[in-house]
């Protein structure tokens, strides 16, 4: 009783808890203004104070300028510019895109600024250390000494509580951002201007998270993860304000200090063992937050079912067979026939790339059908490698059958208590999970024994899959299994619900479906799938392979490469293990893959629909047209033949058949129409092009792989797009008035609507 | 009696949406519901398919109370609806969306009765576009053939007329007149007058949530207080 009844220690456990808790409250204030605001909820808030605590530390620490000039610079200049910039040049471009579309973005920021970060300030590197405001001096309070630093950052978020407060009720700006968040469409009508008041909303926004980052930065060091990570304690405190309540975002930013420090205070290694059943409970004091968030997620309210369905730009098509087979035996015959060609580095990257594919693939059912996202199929990953690698069978079918099975079950068990949530909260539902399953499953001797495990290559009965470049044939083998049987489920029954689910859950629900057994079984299909992507791998895995920030990119790149499409899946698997080649191949351009991907994502707003569909869209004009699609074959065959015997090199033979898939076999349809004078010259400029790409010998013509990497952009963009242009086989407008195609009455306020939802335009 | 509605009152923070309405839909009749904008007609099919639940009252089909019953049990029930802003699954084709409410009642063949339906409410040769290409009008009827697809007992029909010219009216009115003979109960909320004065076998008038007058199309249309709430004449 008495060792309860230690005042001194309460007190300092108190004012450590709530100092903690006041940087979750400043963090977590920006997130609530920004979402309530813009609608976008931007998980790249956390890596946001990231940036701004490392430019802090450039200025005052490396530069050695004073703090005040410094702290005025970076949260008064620099982040208010930054947020104001992302939401005028990033977000605004994402209206009447789906919530998939507008999380990835922030997710594309997300990825962006982790590798920004990682490019500038190098982890290695060994830096001046980052001091806390005036370190070493202490107040006197009850008995106790506080740091400065503690009390400034009470004081900031007592300052932050009531600025805002002044802000939203007292200030023009504020009471207009309140109209916005009441009523977009009234406020514009009213005269109050959205966009303006949303541009000030995320310049406020990252200005209060460049102070969190800055104060936690003085308590933590600089280190990258904890301060990007600190976002998911931010996301607790906002969901206990229902990411709406200002003062209820403070409050549970104070309880989740408060929990943090009694734990470490009172709990840790007494009360709770530091190890239970065998099972390590090291991970539990940092999973704190992410359990009330979980909780606090489980706890709200079933969201109504919104009707009104809005209209979204993304435009997807349902996959034929044929194509698909055709892709499918494409796809693996292709691999068989480079397979021998590559080096054994070449072939881990690009084992990898497929390994990445099947997890963006899992994604597919999921995300891109029924329109829920995860953040977590890297997590599903981890555990299919641990299911492979722990149960009996070493390997076999079975095994494998067994993996999936469990994660499957995993997936429909997790999503169970996260299905009455939907968009937004849905994803950080399954972030949450992830990083729990990274700080209290993963770190098991159960599971990661030693830091890694070796996962066992799939035994097929008399096929020896032992070298890497057999096991590179199995898993482009496995891919295009589960793409068909991706393809075999949008053309079912289910997956039909899947896609009514995503197009409307209200007019789903009132026909009798059910939405729950709905989600259930696509979160399962998505897990299982998942799990492939881990059992398969074939080799050593650790860990930090699974962890939290490792599905942000394949997040990311499946949705780049289009989300809604086995072909997506690939494309953004291959651009994620790509991005990992240009690394290999040209050391210089290791930084600018790091930021690749999100720099790619932030595009996304202009193409909703992925990259695949807008390529597949130039091979369009080839579906059913066998005699066409054979010549397209036998090209890449007679490529192939080339280099097999020596005649033209390997760089030769990327050359050759990237120029002539994406420049020549496109044209193929409009080459084949007629026979007359474009046709001839067009046929002339892609023959020289498609001899310039095969007999050039690139290897030694151009210097380094990276710089051949850029030409060879450069060529396949030339000689493409050029032989469409004398082709005439771009879309041109046509000039037209109303009268020439037959309206004469005046349009009715629906068929205005009509009119302006098929041409894009936002209402 | 195929619904019933007992005294249902909807309130949105302080503003009565709905107020102590209750009314019979039964079999083999089109029941109509009219009033001006605002008056709670949308409102009360929300609170009807399960959408939102009433502050108070009760909604009873065939004796069973559905008052708390989520929406796709109702749904099973035999409660289908269409909605005002259209809510089609825009990226299936046209006959899919009316295949997956077909196969989510568990009927045999959907591929075989969605495109019967399509033709019983006349839309033929665009089976395989895709539904986000349709027309208002368009887009409404295959709103009606995927509510049919489950092969409801009450049919709540949300503005079905708006955006239909004159033609598909008349061919809509012919519809739930056959619908209705067939013995479902249709409930129609409308502002095309003509169509409802011509199919409704009862009509209901809702002004600012409460019931203003109930009985049949000429009774109601001489109503004293309907002219003066709804048409705005005295």
């Amino acid at each position: 009783m008495l060792a309860l009844l230690d005042v001194d220690k309460l007190l300092t456990f108190t004012i450590i808890g709530l100092s903690t808790g006041a940087i979750y409250a400043i963090i977590a204030a920006g997130l609530v203004v920004t979402y309530t605001t813009s609608g976008i909820f931007n998980l790249a808030h956390g890596a946001t104070g990231m940036l701004a605590a490392f430019t802090y530390w450039q200025f005052r620490f490396a530069w050695g300028w004073p703090a005040p000039v410094a702290l005025v610079v970076v949260l008064l200049m620099l982040c208010p510019l930054f947020g104001a910039a992302t939401e005028r040049f990033i977000m605004r471009g994402l209206k009447g895109t789906t919530e998939v579309i507008r999380l990835t973005v922030t997710v594309a920021l997300f990825a962006g600024m982790l590798g920004l970060a990682n490019w500038i300030w190098p982890p290695d590197g060994s830096r001046v250390a980052f001091r806390r405001f005036f370190e070493g001096n202490t107040v006197p309070l009850g008995g106790i000494n506080v740091s400065w630093h503690r009390v400034i950052t009470l004081a900031c978020a007592v300052l932050v509580a009531a600025a805002l407060r002044y802000i939203m009720f007292r200030s023009r700006a504020g009471v207009t951002m309140r109209a916005v968040v009441d009523d977009r469409d009234l406020a514009e009508l009213n005269g109050g201007r959205p966009d303006r008041v949303a541009m000030l909303a995320w310049a406020l926004g990252a200005g209060l998270a460049g102070l969190a980052g800055v104060l936690l930065a003085g308590e933590q060091q600089l280190n990258i993860e904890p301060l990007v990570l600190l976002v998911i304690n931010a996301y607790a405190a906002a969901i206990l304000g229902r990411l709406r309540s200002l003062p209820w975002t403070f409050a549970g930013a104070a309880l989740l200090g408060l929990l943090d420090s009694y734990y470490l205070g009172y709990l840790d290694g007494r009360i709770i063992p530091s190890t239970m059943f065998g099972f390590s409970l090291n991970g539990l004091r940092a999973s704190i937050p992410i359990i009330v968030l979980f909780i606090a997620l489980v706890a709200m309210p079933v969201s109504r079912l919104r009707v009104g369905a809005v209209r979204f730009r993304e435009k997807h098509r349902e996959p034929v067979w044929s194509t698909s087979l055709l892709g499918a035996v494409l796809l693996v015959t292709f691999v068989i026939a480079i397979s021998g060609m590559l080096t054994r580095a070449n072939t881990l990257l690009a084992i990898n790339g497929f390994v990445f594919a099947i997890a963006a693939l899992s994604l597919v059912p999921l995300t891109g059908y029924a329109g829920q996202l995860s953040l977590a199929p890297m997590t599903f990953a981890g555990l299919g490698a641990i299911a492979m690698a722990k149960l009996p069978g070493n390997g076999s079918i079975l095994t494998l059958a067994g993996a999936i099975l469990i994660v499957a079950g995993i997936g429909a068990i997790v999503a169970l208590p996260a299905l009455r949530l939907s968009g937004v909260y849905l994803a950080l539902a399954t972030a949450a999970f992830a990083v729990l399953v990274s700080k209290l499953v993963f770190n098991q001797r159960q599971t990661f024994q030693t830091g890694n495990i070796d996962v066992p290559t799939l035994a097929i009965p008399f096929v020896d899959i032992g070298s890497p470049r057999s096991r590179l044939i199995l898993l482009s083998v496995a891919f295009a299994v589960l793409g068909l049987c991706i393809v075999a489920l949008r053309r079912s029954p289910l997956g039909r619900r899947l896609i009514a689910l995503k197009d409307s859950q209200a007019a789903a629900a009132t026909l009798g479906m059910n939405l729950t057994a709905t989600k259930v079984a696509a979160f399962a299909i998505s897990a299982g799938i998942a799990a492939c992507a881990g059992a398969l791998v074939g080799d050593k895995v650790s860990p930090q392979q699974y962890d939290f920030l490792q599905s942000l990119p394949v997040v990311l790149l499946a949705v780049v490469g289009g989300v809604a499409s086995v072909a997506g899946a690939l494309l953004g698997g291959m651009l994620l293990g790509g991005s990992l080649v240009l690394v290999i191949l040209a050391p210089a351009m290791t930084n600018i893959s790091k930021v690749l991907p999100g720099a790619i994502g932030i595009t996304l707003g202009r193409n909703p629909s992925g990259a695949s569909e807008q390529i597949a869209e130039n091979f369009r004009a080839l579906a059913g047209r066998w005699g066409l699609i054979s010549v397209a074959v036998a090209g890449g065959t007679g490529v192939w033949f080339l280099a097999n015997r020596g005649i033209i090199s390997n760089w030769s033979f990327v050359f050759a058949i990237a120029v002539w898939t994406l420049g020549v076999v496109p044209n193929l349809p409009a080459l084949a129409e007629r026979f007359d004078r474009r046709t001839v010259s067009a046929g002339i400029w892609l023959a020289a092009g498609m001899a310039a790409a095969a007999f050039i010998d690139w290897g030694t013509a151009v210097g380094s792989s990276g710089w051949r990497l850029l030409v060879l952009i450069a060529v396949v963009f030339t000689i493409g797009p050029i032989g469409e242009r004398l082709l005439d086989r771009s879309p041109r407008v046509r000039p037209g008035s109303p009268d020439a195609i037959g309206l004469t009455d005046d349009l009715t306020p629906l068929e205005v609507e009509d009119a302006e939802r098929r041409i894009g335009v936002v209402l | 009696m195929a619904l019933e509605l007992k005294s249902i009152s909807v309130s949105f923070g302080g503003v009565m949406a709905v107020s102590e309405v209750s009314l019979a839909l039964e079999p083999g009749r089109v029941t109509g519901l009219i009033g001006p904008n605002g008056a709670g007609k949308t409102t009360l099919f929300n609170v009807v398919s399960g959408i939102i639940s009433p502050n108070s009252g009760r909604v009873i089909l065939d004796g069973h109370d559905l008052t708390s019953t989520p929406p796709h049990r109702r749904a099973r029930r035999g409660v289908a609806r269409t909605f005002q802003r259209l809510e089609l699954f825009g990226s299936l084709s046209v006959l899919d969306n009316v295949r997956v409410a077909a196969e989510i009642a568990g009927r045999e063949r959907p591929d075989v009765v969605a495109a019967n339906l399509l033709e019983q409410v006349g839309i033929t040769g665009r089976a395989d576009s895709v539904a986000a290409d349709l027309s208002t009008g368009s887009a409404r009827l295959v709103e009606v053939a995927r509510a049919l697809a489950i092969q409801p007992k009450v049919l709540l029909l949300d503005e079905p007329a708006s955006g239909l010219d004159e033609d598909e009216t008349l061919r809509l009115g012919r519809l739930l007149r056959g619908l209705a003979a067939d013995g479902l109960a249709v409930f129609l909320v409308e502002h095309d007058m003509e169509l409802v004065m011509d199919v409704c076998d009862v009509l209901h008038v809702l002004d600012l949530g409460r019931l203003i007058a109930s009985g049949s199309p000429d009774v109601v249309r001489r109503d004293p207080a309907v002219v003066q709430a709804y048409l705005g004449v005295a």
